[in-house]
């Protein structure tokens, strides 16, 4: 054959191929969520009989009704409000959320159980429920009757959703230095501020608003809820992220903003406690959803060291990919073993509950993000392709480094708790 | 016809498990291996779930025989709506040898026992692909037979169903009491929720042994050989 003909049918032979290495790839990332390999690194080991049913229903939901859209959720920046009322269908709007009003009135770590295996499906996703969970908790614990036979049955249902209002413009880290004020004036109080990041804003309809009523610090914040349509509430522009674009993210902004005496969480000045009572709650949740991404990851890798070949053998009999496989998985499962605890730990309201959910935190969503990095390593040049679902778990974990209080301000937060030990 | 409803759920390695077959030739690997409640058993639940919820039948009783884990897959039924369960605890070598022959003969013992006007199984199996059990248990009963449903109408004392044949679909009408197996299309199994996998906690499942049943469980077959096939030889173009 003349050289021409000799580069096409290279060139169609390469065509022919990517073709069904992409269908398998996708053939592959659908069936490999529910891991049916029983190995030490798998998640259901010490779970009791109820705990692998709760498990078990998460990840098929995750692999059937999430995991075939999460691509598209993420391209398209869809927020998939009807797949997450259908999760709600089945006890995931209000998992710790008391029965009385329509939760499912489980434990910590059913919870963290329950995200993970979730998280296989959709990072994204399953990030705006546990948000939407820790607000519907929020209210449960610290709303009087009247606040939660209001707000949670609706919540639980996910007929409303949620979102979380602590951060603006100045205060990050520095939370507690928040500027939004609400000044009392007779039933009311009248909001003025702007919060950013806001997961879910703009598309959500309650909206649990930390703001000023008393003096600097931490004990003039009081918490309120703030229902979409009140005049004055408008939102931004919605941002462009790097990942987590299956839930919008934009501004909250109050223009005197009129809103319930009646709708205020607990009492004045109570408000910091309970962002914080929340976050600790949501800081198991994120790092469980961190931990999701890095067992497909580990999985995904695994499948493609077992497939691809290079120099004559499968990528997977090289010592290096080897060595380093098993690195991934043995922070995988040091994680996981990490968030369990801080999860009973947080349940029985043990003395260092507070230090373990940051150390969850803290330890998992560095570890996990690296092995999701390394997952997508492995893939070589295919990693960085969208086609594959790696760079998607990626790109979304990345932010959970960030946001529920900076892995930076999880330091703060233990060496304090280790420095003040008597 | 309202009535009591059994159906049976085997635990069978998961679908998307890869098998192995064991060094000696003599099975395949289920140690440590994913199992799960049969794909056409839990459509046979669903079923059964979906009768009570139109409330034309009284009671869902999900029956399993195995070994000790066999329970997991009855919580599973129960999970999804069946009222009780229960375990003919099957293991061992009985285990091992454990098949349509036997598990036709102790759903029809039960059937008697608990006075069932219905029974719905899964088509067949997806570890031995039998395809026998139901045609077995109705014929044992000597009751009829509506396999490979595809659909299934309650009228009156009659049940109408329509079978997926080699020809396309086949509609007929039978008595009560009936068996009935499903096939893939028949519906699609709920997600359990977290509030019934809690309920199903409360809920019975009965121990009951073959032999209380008049069951004798000796097989009459014997597995010679257990061989995974030649992998197909690159071709040459």
């Amino acid at each position: 054959m003349c050289f021409k003909c000799c580069l096409c049918f290279v060139q169609c032979l390469h065509k022919v191929w990517r073709f069904s290495i992409n269908k398998i790839r996708l053939y592959i990332f659908f069936n490999i969520i529910s891991d049916p390999c029983v190995s030490p690194w798998t998640a259901s080991y010490g779970l009791t009989d109820e705990q692998k049913e709760f498990q078990k229903v998460a990840f098929d939901f995750a692999a059937n009704e999430m995991a075939p859209h999460m691509a598209e959720w993420d391209q398209k920046e869809v927020f998939p409000v009807e797949t997450m009322r259908k999760a709600a269908q089945l006890g995931f709007g209000g998992i710790y959320t008391r029965p009385e009003v329509g939760g499912s009135g489980l434990s910590r770590l059913d919870t963290s159980i329950i995200f993970e295996a979730l998280s296989t499906g959709c990072v994204s996703t399953t990030a705006y429920i546990s948000i939407h969970n820790m607000c519907a908790w929020m209210i449960d614990t610290f709303g009087n009757d009247e606040q939660r036979e209001s707000f949670c049955p609706d919540l639980c249902s996910m007929e409303k959703f949620a979102s979380y209002c602590l951060t603006e413009p100045g205060s990050g880290s520095d939370a507690a230095s928040l500027l939004t004020s609400a000044q009392r004036k007779g039933d009311h109080y009248v909001l003025n501020g702007s919060k950013a990041f806001i997961s879910g804003g703009g598309d959500t309809d309650v909206y649990v608003v930390m703001c000023r009523t008393g003096g600097k610090g931490a004990k003039g914040i009081s918490c309120l809820v703030v229902e979409k349509g009140t005049p004055g509430l408008s939102f931004g522009k919605k941002e462009r992220k790097v990942g987590w674009n299956s839930q919008p993210t934009r501004a909250v902004i109050f223009e005197d903003c009129a809103v319930p005496a009646t709708n205020r969480l607990g009492e004045e000045g109570q408000g910091f406690n309970i962002a914080m009572k929340g976050l600790n709650g949501g800081r198991i949740n994120i790092a469980s959803c961190s931990l999701g991404a890095a067992h497909a990851s580990v999985l995904l890798a695994k499948d493609h060291l077992l497939v691809r070949k290079q120099f004559g053998e499968t990528l997977a009999n090289n010592q290096f990919l080897q060595f380093k496989l098993a690195e991934m998985a043995t922070k995988l499962v040091a994680s996981r073993l990490l968030v369990r605890e801080a999860a009973t730990a947080l349940q029985e309201d043990r003395a260092d509950a507070v230090s373990l959910c940051s150390m969850a935190k803290l330890f998992v969503t560095d570890e996990c993000f690296n092995v999701c990095n390394q997952a997508l390593q492995m893939h070589g040049g295919y990693g960085y392709l969208k086609d594959y679902a790696v760079q998607q778990f990626v790109r979304d974990i990345r932010v959970h480094q960030i946001l529920e209080g900076t892995n930076e301000v999880m330091r703060m937060i233990i060496s304090r708790n280790l420095l003040t030990e008597s | 016809m309202s009535g009591r409803v059994l159906v049976g759920v085997k635990r069978v390695i998961d679908y998307a498990v890869k098998i192995r077959v064991k060094p000696d030739n003599t099975g395949v690997v289920t140690d440590g291996v994913k199992h799960s409640m049969n794909p056409f058993c839990e459509i046979a639940v669903e079923e059964a779930v979906k009768l009570k919820e139109k409330k034309l039948v009284k009671e869902v009783v999900a029956v399993s025989c195995g070994p000790q884990q066999s329970q997991e897959t009855i919580r599973t039924a129960l999970a999804m709506g069946a009222d009780r369960g229960i375990h003919v605890e099957v293991s061992g070598k009985d285990y091992e040898t454990l098949g349509p022959l036997q598990v036709s003969k102790i759903m029809a013992a039960l059937a008697k026992k608990e006075d069932a006007q219905l029974i719905i199984l899964g088509k067949q199996a997806i570890d031995d692909d039998c395809n026998q059990t139901g045609q077995m248990t109705a014929a044992l009963l000597d009751w009829p037979q509506g396999t490979f449903a595809s659909e299934v109408t309650l009228d009156g004392d009659k049940i109408k169903v329509v079978r997926e044949i080699d020809g396309g679909l086949e509609t007929i009408k039978i008595n009560t009491p009936a068996v009935l197996t499903a096939d893939l299309r028949l519906n699609t199994p709920r997600y359990a929720t977290l509030p019934n996998i809690m309920k199903a906690k409360k809920k019975k499942i009965a121990n009951v042994k073959a032999a209380d049943l008049g069951v004798n469980l000796t097989s009459r077959l014997e597995t010679v050989e257990d061989l995974v096939g030649k992998l197909k030889e690159a071709g040459k173009v």
